[in-house]
């Protein structure tokens, strides 16, 4: 059988890459698409722990942090579609407007 | 067995995720980030959860990635695909990150608490029966708000990408 630490240290590994494309990357859509990995990685702990542990809460939560997961993807690609119209750019850095 | 598929399953999701963040091209970022789901609903299938691997594969592969190529389809990134990334170019973050990986490897790995291989106990592990009872029994009120957030998703969805009226 598989050992638990190997699921976490996969889940950590998943965590920082995601991490390190919503830190270090500046398009705004990358950024979203690292944020799905960054939930992916607490996903596979929620599920391992789950079973190693015998509770079902770890898979109930994997449920919701997914439906949480697809209303976060659809309100962002709405403010995504909304923001290329108004001014025409996909860079974090150009997005100021609440700096004052 | 079970080592040998959750270790390709693990090598293909980490290698999917590296491209996500390192392909310049966000389509193939897109297509890397699908690619990189469908080994981690197999390692769900490995952990006996198959429910969990299946609305995986529904919610992810099937509406957020085509949500994805929607968006992507419907703007212009052809001015992102010429744009150079380089990694190094954000130093506080990149060592921040170094600082977090390492943080997190050296505790699960210096901890003997992670080193369990069977699971503790057997009795409800890969039970739908008993996860859906336990959903619709004690998870009833947060199944019900999850199903409010996702109707004001899509409201709210709808509204931000309509076109102002002028």
């Amino acid at each position: 059988m598989v050992p638990l630490w190997w699921q976490i240290v996969l889940g950590a590994v998943l965590f920082v890459i995601g991490a390190a494309g919503v830190l270090l990357r500046r398009n705004i859509l990358v950024v979203l698409m690292s944020l799905e990995l960054l939930l992916n990685s607490v996903n596979i702990n929620f599920i391992a722990f789950g079973r190693y542990y015998d509770d079902l809460r770890g898979q109930i939560f994997a449920i919701f942090v997914i439906a949480i997961t697809a209303a976060e993807v659809a309100i962002a690609l709405g403010i995504l579609v909304a923001l290329v119209r108004n001014k025409s750019t996909l860079k974090v850095d150009d997005v100021t407007l609440m700096k004052g | 067995m079970d080592q040998g598929f959750f270790l390709l399953f693990a090598a293909a999701s980490v290698i999917t995720a590296l491209t996500v963040v390192l392909a310049r091209n966000p389509v193939h970022s897109a297509l890397a980030l699908m690619a990189c789901f469908l080994p981690i609903s197999g390692i769900f299938v490995l952990l006996e959860a198959p429910f969990l691997a299946v609305i995986q594969i529904f919610v992810y592969v099937g509406a957020i990635m085509v949500l994805f190529l929607f968006v992507i389809m419907m703007i212009d990134v052809r001015e992102a695909v010429f744009q150079r990334f380089l990694p190094g170019g954000n130093l506080p973050a990149l060592v921040l990150l170094v600082l977090l990986g390492g943080e997190m490897l050296v505790l699960v790995l210096s901890s003997d608490r992670f080193s369990v291989t069977e699971p503790v106990a057997t009795r409800t592990a890969g039970d739908i029966r008993q996860l859906s009872t336990t959903l619709f029994a004690d998870y009833l009120l947060p199944f019900e708000v999850a199903s409010v957030i996702l109707l004001a998703a899509l409201v709210g969805a709808i509204v931000l990408a309509r076109k102002e009226p002028k």
